[in-house]
Formats: C-alpha cells, structure tokens, sequence
C-alpha cells in the first residue's frame, strides 16, 4: 500500500504539489515512485522557465522506463533540488520530502481546486 | 525444402497437435479474396546452392578489376585476414542485439572495447556502439546538436560545402522534415578550404552547431582551432566529421581549440571494412560527456553482476525508440554492429604506431601521386592547402571525359569535381597504402596517354 | 566457455604490434607538408597486442554469445532463422568486395544485375509497383516510407496533414520514425482479441491524418482482420497506409501487402531474407510502394535498359523528386547480396513455404506450451508466425516474472523470447520459432519451458535467481545507469 498524504493535492499523471505560501512544491507521488523501480535519472527544469499548468517539466528514468513530469500549476520555477542530480534514489526514498523536484512561484493558486484530493488521487490508483 | 527440416511426420504429428487438417487451415483467419491467387508467377524457380554461387561468381567476376584511386569516404586499405575470419564466427555473426545481457557478453565486452577505441582515437568522453554510416551519422549529429545546445533556440546549423556532397545530400534528407535548416558557408577557391573570415557573415546569429569536416572533401586539412574556437565564441557547438585513420596522426577532435569538439562522426569503413560497393559499413559517433543522454543509438557500460563480477549490459536505454518512443533520440534500432566488431578487431591488430604507418603511407602515396601527375603538362592541383590522403588536381581537358577513358583502360582515375561542383575539369584522387609505386607510374602514364 | 574478462587494453604491451599487417613507418620527412599544429600530439592510447593474442581475445570472447548457430532464439519480431553459409560466402567475392561504392557502371554490371534482380523479386513478393534497396534497416526503411507520404501530401499541397496513426502496440521505431519525420503521433487503441479498435480508429481519422503504420500480423502475433476496414477508414480520411515488415515472414506467400492495400512498406531483410544479425546489425529496410509513391522512392536504385541490355544506376538527377539519399552510397551493399543468394535458393516455391511452415511452427509450440500450463495472451486466436504468452498468474502467485523465466531458460541453453513486448500484454514472452528449427529443437525448449514452471512453483529461487550457468550473473543494471562506465581508463 503506497503513502498518500491527506494535506497535498495530486495531478492524475501523479505529480503531487505542497503549498507553502505562494510557492507550490511539487514531486512525484509513492505510487508512481514504486512503479517506476529505482531511478537514475531526473531531468529537471531550468530556473526562471515559465510554465503553465499541464506543461511539460522534466523527465524521471528507470532502468526500463521513462516518464514526464507535468507542472501541475502555473507559474515560474523558483527553484530545483539539486540535490538529485547525484542522489535521484531521493524519489524512491523519501517521495514527499527530500525526493522534491521543483518549485514553482503559482500564478493563480485557484488552479489548485482543479487537482486532486488524496482521497480522488486513492480511487483513482484502484481503479487503474 | 531448402533450409526448412521437416519430414513429412513431422509436418503431421504438428498438425495433430494443433488440431488441424492441413497447413493452409492455419490461414483461416485471412479473409480468403485477399490470399494468394496471384501464385508469384513472376518469381524465377528455386535453384541450389551450388547454382546460385556459380550465378554470383559469374557476375562478381563482371565486375571488372580496375586499379582504383577513387576515394570520396570511402577507402581502399589493406584488412588483415583474421578480421572477417574472426567477425563471421558464428557467435558473432548470428547473434541479435545484446538484450539477454548474461548470454551476449562476448557481443557487449567488444562494444565496450570498440567505445573506448573510438573515444580515444577521436579525443571524446564517450561512444555510441555505431550508427548505420558516416553520412547518416552526421544528420544524427545535427539533430543531436539542436537538443544539446540548451543556449540556442535555432533550427540551422551551418555546413561548409567543403564537405564530402553526398553527406550534405544525405544530411539533408533526413532532417529537412522536421523544420532543420543547413546554412552553406563557402570554401576559399584557392586554397581548397573554409575559412574563418568566410564565417563574419554569421556572426551574431543564432545557430545551433557549425560542422567541422577534417579533411575536407577535397582532402585539404582545415585550420580546425579557430574555426572550432569561432563556433564556441559563437555560442554554437561544433560537430566534427573525420576520417578514422587520420586520427592517429593528427590532431583529434577533442584537442581542436581551446575546449575541443562536441561531437565527433564519421564512417568507419577504412577500419577494416572492405569497399564492398558501399556497405555495410559503419558510422561512429562520440561526444563530451555532458551530452551523453542527447546521443542516439546503443550504448554499453560496465558493471558488476550479484557477485561482484564484471560485467557489460545496455545502458542509458531511457534515450532509445524501445522505450522512449516518440520522444527518443532517434529511431534507430539495428545499427552495424558486425562492421563494428570487424574494425574493434582491426584496430587491435593494427595498434596506435600500425595505424600511425598506415596513415602516414596514405599521406606520402597521395603526395607522390600528385607529383607524378602534375608533372604531366596541363596538370596542376586545384587548391593550395595541405592534404591528408586525397587531392584535387584539375585537368586541361573536361574531368568526365578523361575518366570515362581512363575507365575503358581499367584505370579508375578518380571522381570528377564537375557535377556537385561546377568545376568541369577537375577531379579528386586518392592513394592509400595498397598502392605501390608501380600503380602509381601505371595511372601517370594512362593519364599522359589519354591527355595526349 | 572461456573466462577471458580481461579488457583488449589490459594485454596491451608497449612496442607489441601485429607487425605482419602494417607497413614500415614512413619518416618525419614524408609527412612534413602537413603543419605541426595539425599533428597530434601523443600516440592514441590503442592496444599494443601480437597477432595471436588478438585473434585468441575475440575468439574467446565470441564463445560467450547465444547465436543461431548454437542455440534456439526464438526471439519474437526478430525472425531469428537460420543465415545461410552461401550467402555469406557469395556476398564475400571479391569482385563484389573490392568494387568501390563510386565505380562506374561500366564496372559494376554484375553487381547491378543482381541488386534489379533482387528488386523485381521483392516487388512481386509484396505486390507492390516499386522497390527501392537504399535503407539501412528497418527504422530506416520506416523513415523513407513516412518521408514519402510526407512528400506525396507536400506535392499536392495537402499541408493540413500533421498526424500519423499508430496501434499502441506498435513497435518503438515507428512513433519515433513519425516524430523524425515531423509528425504528431496519434496511438489508436487495441481491443482484447488483439486487433485494432476499429470504432476508435474511425474516430481519429480526419483531415489531420497523414497515414497510419502497422504490422499485419500485428505485434500482438495475429492477423488483423479488419485490414480492409482499416485501409478504407484511413483511405477515406486522406490518409495511407504504412506497412512496417517486421512480420512479413508470416504471410510471405500467403498475402501480399499490395493486395491488403498498403501504399509503402518496408521489408527487414535481415529477417524475411535470413541475413545475419552480427550482434546488433547491419540489417536493410528496403521500401516498396504502390503507383502513387513511385515518383518519391530513395535512390539510387538500379535500372536496366531493356535495349541495350545494361544496367545503370537511377539517382536524383534522373528522378528529382525522390525523398534522396539515405546513406552516403548504396545502404548496406552486402546485406541485399546476401538477401539475393537467399532469394534464389528459395525462389518461387521457397517463397510459398516460409510463410506456411513458420506458421506451422508457431502453432505448433502455442498449442504444446498451453498444454504445459502457459497462458496464451490471445487464446481464441490462431497463431501466426510467433505468439504472445503472458505470466501475470506466475509473477502473482509466485512472484516470478516474465524476466525471471527468461534468465532461467538460459541455464537450459535455450535464448530466450521477447520479453516485455508489446507493453499491451503484462509479464508477457513474444515466441517466434521461424521455419527452420526442427521439430525436436522446439520440443526441448517445451520441456526447458515445463520445468521452469515447476520450478516456480517448487522451488522460485532457481528461477528468480537464474541464471547460473553463464559468464555472468544478472547484472547491477541501476549501477551500470547512474556510474556511467562506458569507456575503460586504465
Ligand atoms: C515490429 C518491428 N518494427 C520495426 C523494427 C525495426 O527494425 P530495425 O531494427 O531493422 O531498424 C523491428 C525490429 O527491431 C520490429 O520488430
């Protein structure tokens, strides 16, 4: 049974975002970690780039896969984790925490509403 | 039922198995108005073995022997016997690609040890295990380098014409469909090569990569570091396109300028590789590593297994079509990989100082051979830059004529510049190790014959 | 088997050298008309080994390949059949050998000769109305047959055309052929008995789709039914139809992509046509196409004048809306000589036989391996020239996967299927014995088969753990993509 925290909101391509003010954090949820296998690689976005919601952002691979990442919400990056450069294992250790994958400063915070609860993203990995 | 072993109970007691009367049951599923009908009638009947080879021997033996100073990227050169002998060992010769990695080590050890050979010879980080040839090769590079050169938003790349035409035309081909521009940029009439100052014109401009062909098509040796260092001030990256066994004697990609080349092709055929009318040969492919996950194709690295043992798999597959899709580097797949093993073969038994000797003869065959023919009067070379191992000279009387005389005496005096070019009476020849002083003087003296 | 793991470089010596194959050295004074500043500057770090040793490494280390000629490979897609010695040894000539890619006709009569040869037989197999031999394989072929239905719309000035249709159990090569060709890629669903959802096709096709590719018999190891439904949704749309020849061992003789309706298609000869695979290639993808494409064919190409009776070569100066060239010559040379040899052992009635005993093959180890207890992807259908097994129960209840019993089968000295391919089908083997494995080669690999799935039941390890025989155990695939080690420094 994978983790799903009850205060973040999910993307159905599994992309979870954690506010913190204006700042939207966003990573890839334990379900989609654990599906992917170990990772080793994650291509992130550069600072400054302009998304809007459902853009794609960056890439994370498996040994035998490879997935996108989509910017759940609007805005510009603000920053990237580093730190998985060296460390992309992060994601599968720690998916809400230390595996983060970006920042983004939200346009329009309202776009949040339109995700889902940890409730709606549960069903939704039942049903697949 | 040439290479088909079954016996007549055999064909039966699979049927029986199947539960159905006769093979053709087993078609069942076609709709039946789009089955045969047509019966192949055109289809000639099958012959054995033993016909068949007499049939190609008969028409190998068509293809008349001919002294032969063409070049154009593709090279004639000595391969030592044991290169195809080992290559078309069974092991290698009838393996598919190394997927089951624990049953493919042999295949996979010497893809490792052909990108190290690569790596080295070219000055680069890393290697791919080989794209289909050196034309094709240099459109990957130009697609890789639109996805490498994160600081240019452009879709052109500039091109000398001084490169080898039917890369260009090749080139060309392959990426014009998806929006690419190449951008000429003209050689020095009169010294055969391109020139910085022939590159003011783009300054400032946005451009993905400049390519870099060292030789260049009418084999001068171009002024690499500054036109390596201009690209690099230029905020574009540079793709060079060599020839393999240039590289032991001059300067690598990697070296030019001040940070070097970012990514290398080139054809791999004068390693080992027989003409064989074009193929199949072999495409190299290196670069830095920091653009190492933009490269197409297969790649190998090493590891060790559950016990620590080492041992080679198929890496970085994230970038390939079987996984990637529609987002892959490339869409290749099969690549040459028996050519590839050939020259790993090849290069081991020629090592860095044979290599060196088979360049440097090259080298001294063309510079001999242009001497002999420019002594005959009306015959001079085209350009004033040094060459590697191929010249232009131009001619008093029209190129295509000449050759087409020199080819009635089984000469094969090179290839005219007058098509892709507009030079009507020059042509381009080359000499490498397998000539002897004797063809050298045997091709002068048809040249005078037929200028006479 | 050898345990030679030492690298090529590790028996590197400096001063040893093959010296039988290189010439003398030529002195400083012969290369003074190059600069200095052209010169490298240190030797390149290549071995320095003697004749022997080299041929000792790789001998030893071709002992450490599965091949055809050792094993059982029923790779399915890859038609992995037995390559003919002759062709080898008639593609090895030297007068086709020696011949320089640029030589003139002149010279080159009896080499052209068989290349028209070779097209005509291709075209009357696949009932198409040309042949052009100029890709390299068969993602290459693939390019030149999209390139060319890009080219026939651009004629017409059908430029609203961006899309390409693809079933989402196709092949990997054809959605990136479709984006290097500069098209969007549309996936079109496959229904539960492994045909196209043809409701869903119909549904995607419009005046956006430029073409769709398929394999027929499909990946999914079916014939697709609905063929003629398909060419005409696509056909109505403005589209045309690709056929990727991936699959075309099963059908040959039987059905010609012609008569399905197909406008282009490639071949993979290195499959069809029994040329070798040499450890990852080289193949060739030549491209057939019907009357309208004919104008858009890669060169060259060989002609004949009827005449005259000479052969000649066709390029761009002749046909100057071909899609060009491909390669920097004529593809892959030796491989469509190899593929002629194999044509002309066959000819017509060998033709007719490859499609029925490959299918008689796969048939054959479908209904045997169910008997075992293996569970067919498509159990209401028939077989063409290979199947799809899938182990989603095993990986279940024993969590032993597809992979695992792959690994496992080499310690049975059998290679192992496909795996995981399409992606359609879960924990799934694609099997394709072709037509020239005897009957009792297949019975082994039942009985390889049998036991492994005892063993999962009784005993999983053997199988998760597998192999144990070979050179190496599994191997630290995530070490080998985050520690990138892909050149040796000593
Ligand atoms: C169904 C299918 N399509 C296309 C290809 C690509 O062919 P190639 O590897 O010759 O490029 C393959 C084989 O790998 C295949 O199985």
């Amino acid at each position: 049974m994978s983790e799903i925290p009850a205060d973040l909101r999910y993307r159905d391509s599994h992309e979870w975002v954690r506010v913190e003010d204006d700042i939207a954090v966003v990573g890839i949820s334990d379900h989609a970690q654990d599906a992917m296998g170990d990772l080793v690689f994650v291509e992130l976005p550069e600072e400054g780039v302009v998304f809007a919601a459902g853009d794609e952002a960056g890439v994370v691979e498996s040994v035998k896969a490879a997935s996108d990442i989509y910017a759940p919400v609007s805005g510009e990056v603000v920053a990237v984790n580093e730190a998985l450069e060296d460390e992309p294992e992060l994601v599968n250790n720690e998916p809400y925490a230390g595996g983060w994958l970006f920042k983004i400063k939200m346009a329009d915070s309202g776009e949040l509403k339109e995700m889902l609860t940890a409730d709606q993203y549960q069903e939704q990995i039942d049903s697949e | 039922m040439p290479y088909i072993p079954h016996t007549p109970d055999d064909v039966q007691a699979m049927l029986q198995a199947i539960g159905a009367d006769s093979i053709e049951d087993l078609f069942d599923e076609i709709p039946a108005h789009l089955k045969a009908g047509h019966g192949l009638d055109a289809l000639p009947e099958g012959r054995g073995e033993m016909a068949v080879t007499r049939l190609m021997a008969e028409r190998a033996e068509q293809d008349r022997f001919a002294l032969s100073f063409l070049g154009g990227g593709a090279y004639a050169h000595h391969i030592p016997a044991a290169v195809w002998e080992i290559a078309t060992r069974g092991e290698f010769y009838t393996a598919y690609t190394p997927y089951q990695a624990e049953a493919s080590q042999g295949t996979l050890q010497v893809i490792y040890e052909y990108q190290t050979l690569i790596a080295r010879l070219t000055g680069m980080d890393v290697s791919n295990a080989s794209v289909y040839d050196g034309a094709s090769g240099l459109a990957e590079a130009v697609l890789m380098s639109l996805r490498a050169n994160r600081k240019s938003k452009s879709r052109k790349v500039l091109v000398p014409d001084a490169l080898n035409p039917r890369y260009r035309s090749a080139c060309e081909a392959i990426v014009s469909n998806q929006d690419v521009e190449l951008v000429s940029v003209p050689f020095c009439t009169d010294a055969g090569q391109t020139l910085v100052d022939s590159l003011s014109p783009f300054e400032g401009e946005d451009y993905a990569a400049l390519v870099i062909s060292q030789p260049n098509y009418f084999g001068s040796l171009e002024d690499v570091d500054a036109l390596t260092d201009w690209a690099h001030a230029n905020g574009m990256l540079v793709i060079a396109v060599t020839n393999p066994t240039s590289l032991a004697i001059l300067t690598p990609p990697g070296e030019w300028g001040e940070q070097g080349a970012d990514v290398v092709v080139g054809e791999g055929q004068p390693l080992g590789v027989p003409l064989s009318s074009g193929g199949p040969y072999f495409g190299f492919m290196a670069c830095k590593k920091k653009h190492v996950r933009q490269m197409p194709g297969r790649i190998i690295g090493r590891t060790v297994d559950m016990e620590g043992k080492q041992g080679f798999t198929l890496t970085l597959q994230a970038r390939e079509q079987h996984i990637r899709r529609s987002k892959a580097t490339s869409n290749i797949c099969t690549n040459q990989g028996l050519a590839m093993t050939a020259a790993t073969i090849y290069v081991s038994l020629l090592g860095p100082d044979g290599l060196a000797s088979v360049a440097g003869h090259c080298h001294a065959n063309t510079q001999k051979l242009a001497d002999k023919l420019c002594a005959i009067d009306g015959v001079e070379r085209a350009f004033s830059a040094p060459v590697f191992h191929e010249v232009a000279l131009t001619l008093p009387q029209d190129a295509d004529t000449v050759l087409a005389r020199l080819a009635e005496k089984d000469i094969l005096g090179g290839l005219s510049l007058a098509k892709d070019y507009s030079m009507k009476n020059a042509i381009l020849v080359n000499s490498t190790e397998v000539h002897t002083e004797g063809d050298l003087d045997l091709f002068a003296q048809a040249l005078k014959e037929v200028l006479a | 088997m050898s345990n030679e793991t030492t690298l090529i470089f590790q028996h590197s010596r400096p001063g040893r050298s093959a010296t039988a194959q290189a010439p003398k050295p030529v002195s400083e004074d012969q290369l003074s008309a190059i600069p200095a500043s052209l010169r490298r500057k240190n030797k390149p770090g290549l071995p320095e080994v003697g004749e022997l040793e080299v041929v000792r490494h790789y001998t030893n280390l071709s002992t450490k390949n599965f091949a055809i000629d050792k094993q059982f490979y029923p790779l399915g897609s890859c038609t992995m059949k037995y390559n003919p010695r002759g062709a080898n040894r008639a593609a090895m000539l030297p007068g086709f050998l020696n011949r320089h890619p640029l030589a003139p006709a002149s010279h080159s009569q009896g080499y052209l000769a068989c290349l028209y040869e070779l097209q005509n037989f291709l075209k009357e197999v696949t009932g198409m109305k040309g042949v052009s031999l100029a890709p390299m394989a068969g993602a290459q072929g693939e390019f030149a047959g999209v390139a060319m239905i890009r080219a026939y719309h651009e004629a017409r000035g059908d430029d609203a055309r961006t899309e390409i249709l693809i079933p989402e159990a196709a092949h990997g090569t054809n959605p990136a052929t479709a984006v290097m060709c500069g098209y969007k890629v549309r996936e079109v669903p496959v229904g539960k008995d492994g045909d196209v959802d043809l409701e869903a096709l119909k549904e995607a096709c419009g005046p956006q789709t430029a073409g769709l590719m398929m394999t027929n018999p499909s990946t999914c190891g079916v014939f697709e039914r609905q063929i003629e439904a398909i060419s005409k949704a696509v056909h109505d749309a403005g589209g045309l139809l690709y056929y990727d020849g991936a699959n075309l061992n099963a059908i040959l003789g039987k059905v010609r992509p012609g008569d399905m309706g197909f406008d282009v298609i490639h071949m993979n000869l290195h499959k069809t046509f029994a040329t070798p695979h040499g450890g990852g290639g080289p193949g060739a993808g030549p491209v057939g196409v019907s009357q309208r494409l004919l104008d858009y064919l890669p060169t060259p190409m060989a002609g004949l004048d009827e005449e005259a009776g000479d052969y000649h070569w066709i390029d761009t100066d002749t046909l100057p809306t071909s899609i060009g060239h491909l390669s920097a010559f004529m593809g892959n040379a030796g491989v469509l000589l190899r593929a002629y040899f194999y044509a002309m052992v066959l000819g017509r009635e060998g033709m007719i036989r490859v499609g029925e005993y490959s299918t008689l093959a796969a048939n054959y180890l479908l209904k045997r391996l169910e008997a075992i207890g293996c569970q067919a992807a498509y159990p209401e259908r028939r077989a063409s020239h290979e199947f799809i097994l899938t182990f989603a129960k095993q990986a279940k209840d024993n969590h032993v996967t597809a992979l695992d019993i792959a690994k496992r089968l080499l310690d049975y000295n059998q290679h192992a299927p496909t795996i995981y391919f399409p992606l359609l089908v879960p924990e799934c083997f694609l099997i394709e014995p072709t037509e020239t494995e005897t009957k009792e080669a297949m019975d082994d690999f039942i009985d390889a088969m049998a036991k492994i799935l005892e063993e999962a039941n009784t005993n999983p390890e053997t199988v998760t753990e597998a192999p144990f025989t070979q050179p190496v155990r599994r191997l630290d695939e995530v070490k080998a993509a985050k520690e990138l080690d892909l050149v040796w420094s000593e």
